[in-house]
């Protein structure tokens, strides 16, 4: 990290606790970001074991309001949004024209009225550009408010438990997919059943000015469930457990949707929407790819980019790849020609001049505990 | 930080104890802290020969690529086999158990560039600046 680059990075309203607990910073997405603490593995575990708390305030917010604000969600999404009632979230696509992903988000519904998104870091602004574009002159207002809100993820099965000493409010009443406007700590928040680790958990969204005091009583509360704080490395080896995608990696402008796996959120049949005609030749003509998930059968760690070979034969290349602490194996997740994705098929992943054995696995690499209905 | 006195050490955070002709290496307290959780360390054959400088291996944490550079010049004539079961040696022991291989040093020329443990301390200060 040079010191210009260093210059211009963002803090979130954590990072001075972050350097506290022994944090290594190192920029992300534009952000100064904590990419571990006491280690990438055991605190893996930890999330996987009990509860961990990471500061995702470099997520991006945008709140849309007004009248038009459910047609103009329902007509910038793939997801059907007229379906969802007050105080759900659901995840979506953004897509262009052509298809190809603006940003995958999750939609949270106030009321008919009243809505906010949680978006991509990196991919705040321009999603902010698109949907203003979009938008024209529809009475709608919309607002970037990420740089004043900060979110938490309380993730791993003690998370309800240790949020509930800090809320009067009963969080077993939050379903899976589901947020209440509700005090942590005295200080409002908004609560969502949601997470990027495949755990039950919540992500929290609070006030910028009030999340050190929240994240200190979180800390102190949590400490009879050996709460840890987590960085970025294990928030990224617990979401490539589950398969999810990550824009940037899985998923961009240039990407299809339907080859990802994603058509559970692409509803073709809803009311137009930007990319529909598009999305729906794709389904009509069939994947030429299709995303799998892949598993080293020998030791090594896999890489995004790295190759992927049939009998040596180049198939496809890794969109992600690392270490899974659970599974103590090499994971990726590549684009394979239908004739490879069938899980069980064998491959090779290229890792320097050496072809390590692999197989096709159907994500996720573990189950997920997530509390569903 | 721990910088053992009776060793030697490269800039690429390498160290080396020599024991007459022949030579173990390994990476330092101070590498394998920067580098976080080892999950993989890619030995070289024994009987090959390594080149002072130039690269014999890699480490890989659980984010980062690493390549080994030899300290010294030589035939290998052991590689810490253990390490392929339990890369972790790496970090909890990176001067014992965490040892990466042992040569028989070809040119003891090749250890007079190298750096003492006060002039390696120093450049770790520099680095942690």
């Amino acid at each position: 990290m040079s010191q210009e680059t260093s210059s211009i990075l963002k803090n979130t309203p954590l990072t001075d606790i972050h350097k506290e607990l022994g944090g290594k910073l190192v920029p992300f997405a534009g952000w100064r970001m904590p990419i571990q603490f006491q280690g990438v593995i055991q605190e893996h575990q930890c999330v996987r074991d009990g509860v961990g708390i990471f500061d995702v305030s470099h997520m991006g917010e945008i709140e849309i309001r007004g009248p038009s604000a459910k047609s103009l969600i329902q007509k910038l999404m793939t997801n059907d949004i007229d379906s969802m009632q007050d105080n759900q979230a659901l995840y979506t696509l953004m897509c262009l024209e052509h298809g190809g992903v603006v940003d995958d988000l999750l939609v949270h519904r106030f009321s008919e009225d009243h809505y906010f998104l949680c978006v991509n870091a990196s991919n705040t602004e321009k999603d902010f550009q698109w949907i203003l574009k979009n938008a024209g002159s529809c009475p709608a207002t919309i607002r970037n408010t990420s740089h004043e809100t900060a979110q938490l993820a309380i993730q791993g099965k003690h998370s309800e438990a240790l949020l509930q000493k800090l809320c009067d409010a009963p969080l077993s009443e939050i379903r899976y997919y589901h947020f209440k406007k509700e005090k942590i700590h005295n200080f409002e928040s908004i609560i969502a059943r949601t997470g990027y680790t495949g755990e039950d958990g919540f992500e929290v969204y609070v006030n910028a000015h009030h999340a050190e005091t929240v994240f200190r009583a979180l800390l102190e509360a949590g400490k009879e469930f050996n709460l840890q704080p987590i960085g970025l490395g294990a928030r990224d080896t617990l979401r490539m457990e589950m398969g999810y995608a990550l824009y940037g990696n899985e998923i961009n402008e240039q990407s299809r949707p339907l080859e990802a796996g994603l058509g559970w959120v692409i509803k073709l049949g809803k009311q137009e929407f930007i990319g529909q005609a598009e999305l729906k030749k794709q389904k009509d003509a069939g994947n030429k790819r299709k995303l799998v998930g892949v598993r080293l059968l020998d030791r090594g760690v896999p890489r995004s980019h790295y190759r992927v070979l049939n009998n040596g034969v180049p198939v496809g290349e890794l969109t992600s790849g690392t270490f899974s602490p659970s599974l103590n194996t090499g994971i990726g997740l590549c684009y394979v020609s239908p004739e490879y994705a069938e899980p069980g098929t064998k491959l090779e992943v290229e890792i320097r001049k050496l072809s390590v054995p692999a197989e096709v696995v159907k994500p996720p690499f573990l189950p997920t505990r997530v509390k569903k209905d | 930080m721990e910088v053992p006195k009776e060793l030697l050490y490269t800039q690429e955070h390498e160290w080396i104890r020599i024991d007459g002709k022949k030579a173990v290496i390994g990476i330092t307290q101070f590498a394998q802290e920067q580098l976080g959780d080892i999950v993989f360390v890619e030995l070289p054959e024994v009987g090959s020969e390594i080149e002072q400088s130039s690269p014999f291996g890699v480490v890989e944490s659980v984010k980062t690529v690493s390549d080994l550079y030899a300290p010294a010049s030589g035939k290998v004539t052991a590689v810490n086999k253990d390490l392929e079961s339990n890369p972790e040696k790496v970090n909890s022991e990176p001067y014992g158990g965490g040892w990466i291989v042992e040569i028989e040093l070809s040119n003891e020329k090749d250890l007079e560039s190298l750096l003492n443990p006060t002039a390696y301390t120093e450049q770790c200060q520099k680095e942690t600046e």
